[in-house]
């Protein structure tokens, strides 16, 4: 059977990782490769890249690291962060990477999904959308920029659109669960997996073992997605894969 | 030496990458005499098959991959659309003949609830019988990223299998001769996908 995937974050500025790491054994704890190497090595199903570098001038950097990165794990990864451009896209992909996640650009520029998906695949296209309720609670909106911006969206309209456009896959971030520590938003997420054939990979609000199980079982999401769980070393991927396989839910062993 | 066939089908920067882990003089190429002066061939591809057999066949690569492994018989890898391009014929957007260097056909995976395409990552299951089964004995999980599969194939041709669904057999991986298929991604499935790799670089 399919099973469910684990996927570790990583956020990198002008080609370091941010946000505090300390695995044990690693040469520099900052260096993405590294990083990407040791969760490769714990069995990480795939990866995500998230470049945050606010700066142009640094945006050749992470080509670099993608390029670094391609030749030494064989599993999927995703890049996203700052692509605006079709241009863009084929850097990273020739660099090595596998898909690209559009978050703001694509709200920006629908077309793009739709011409990356043409020129790339649909398998290449990952949708990545922020979402946050809105107040009087009849759904929920597309933020972007990190949240600061509400763009008046309605987040299942723009996913539906999306999909048609070409996305492969939702990366669904739910900014009311994002930081909490409290768990995935299980109604965000499922509402979108019920509208789309696409898998959804749910991200934000993840703080224990128990809360992966918890979107899996409920249906909510194929993939789930974590950050500082796993820099901080909290977790582990393998101990994520041992947990949810005890609890009955088909995860990969290797 | 390794050819990586660049008929502009998609990505191919992550198949070179694992290739070139065990054969370090491996190119992607586009032309066909640079192709034939390859020990092997990796068919790779992704997007919809009427496009991949257009292009192989405006590239002029179709009838020198076609005499490479029928007359020749050099070994060849397809994956994902490579591996679709090795039967017959597809029934994705109308209906297109492939290579037809594998008994089958392409059809679209149909079931009620079930979700399309089929992503991530699914277990194999090991056909005894094949010679090639020690290649996945310990039944590894492997990557799939598609909509389409291989049906009414020859189960002999068939190494391994994934389930999908309530009764979909998706085929992963075939080898008949000196043709080898996955649907799966080697190069995207670890280290249980190299170890695939490296047995067509080293040993096919």
């Amino acid at each position: 059977m399919l099973s469910k995937r684990i996927i570790p974050c990583l956020d990198v500025k002008n080609g370091k990782v941010v946000k505090g790491v300390n695995f044990i054994g690693l040469k520099e704890v900052g260096d993405p490769v590294e990083l990407a190497k040791e969760y490769y090595k714990q069995g990480a199903d795939e990866l995500v890249f998230l470049d945050i570098t606010a700066t142009h001038e640094h945006r050749d950097t992470m080509v670099e690291v993608v390029k670094q990165v391609a030749s030494q794990i064989y599993i999927p990864f995703t890049v996203g962060g700052g692509i605006k451009t079709i241009e863009d896209i084929k850097k990273i992909l020739r660099a090595g990477a596998d898909k690209i996640s559009l978050n703001s650009a694509a709200v920006k520029n629908p077309e793009l999904i739709q011409e990356g998906a043409k020129m790339f695949g649909n398998q290449c296209i990952v949708l990545a959308v922020d979402g946050r309720k809105r107040e009087d609670g009849s759904g929920w909106n597309v933020v972007i920029h990190g949240g600061r911006i509400d763009t008046g969206l309605d987040a299942l309209d723009w996913i539906k659109k999306g999909v048609e456009l070409g996305a492969g896959e939702i990366l669904l971030t739910s900014m009311d669960a994002d930081g909490t520590k409290q768990g995935f938003d299980i109604e965000f997420c499922k509402a979108v997996r019920d509208i789309v054939e696409v898998p959804v990979i749910a991200s934000g609000g993840c703080g224990s073992l128990e809360h992966f199980a918890e979107v899996f079982e409920k249906e909510a999401a194929d993939a789930a997605l974590a950050a500082s769980l796993f820099h901080y070393g909290e977790l582990t991927v393998g101990d994520v894969h041992k947990y949810l396989k005890e609890r009955g839910i088909e995860v990969r062993s290797c | 030496m390794i050819g990586i066939i660049d008929y502009g089908m998609g990505n191919l920067h992550s198949v070179f990458n694992a290739v070139k882990k065990y054969d370090e003089n491996c190119i992607i190429s586009s032309d066909v005499q640079e192709s034939e002066a390859c020990d092997k061939l990796v068919l790779p591809g992704v997007g919809a098959f009427p496009d991949c057999m257009e292009n192989l066949h405006n590239t002029k690569l179709f009838e020198p991959i076609k005499k490479w492994v029928l007359e020749d018989k050099k070994p060849i890898l397809g994956i994902c659309l490579g591996m679709q391009a090795m039967f017959e014929s597809s029934e994705e957007k109308g209906f297109t003949l492939g290579f037809g260097f594998l008994k089958g056909k392409v059809i679209r995976m149909k079931e009620e609830g079930l979700r399309i395409p089929h992503i991530g990552w699914n277990q194999l299951e090991v056909n005894t019988e094949h010679p090639r089964a020690f290649l996945i004995e310990q039944k590894p999980y492997v990557y799939y990223v598609h909509s389409y599969y291989a049906h009414d194939y020859d189960p002999e041709d068939c190494i391994g299998y994934s389930y999908y669904g309530k009764s979909i057999i998706v085929p992963g991986l075939f080898n008949k001769d000196n043709i080898y298929a996955s649907q799966f991604h080697p190069e995207k499935s670890g280290e249980d996908g190299l170890r695939i790799l490296e047995y067509f670089i080293k040993e096919a």
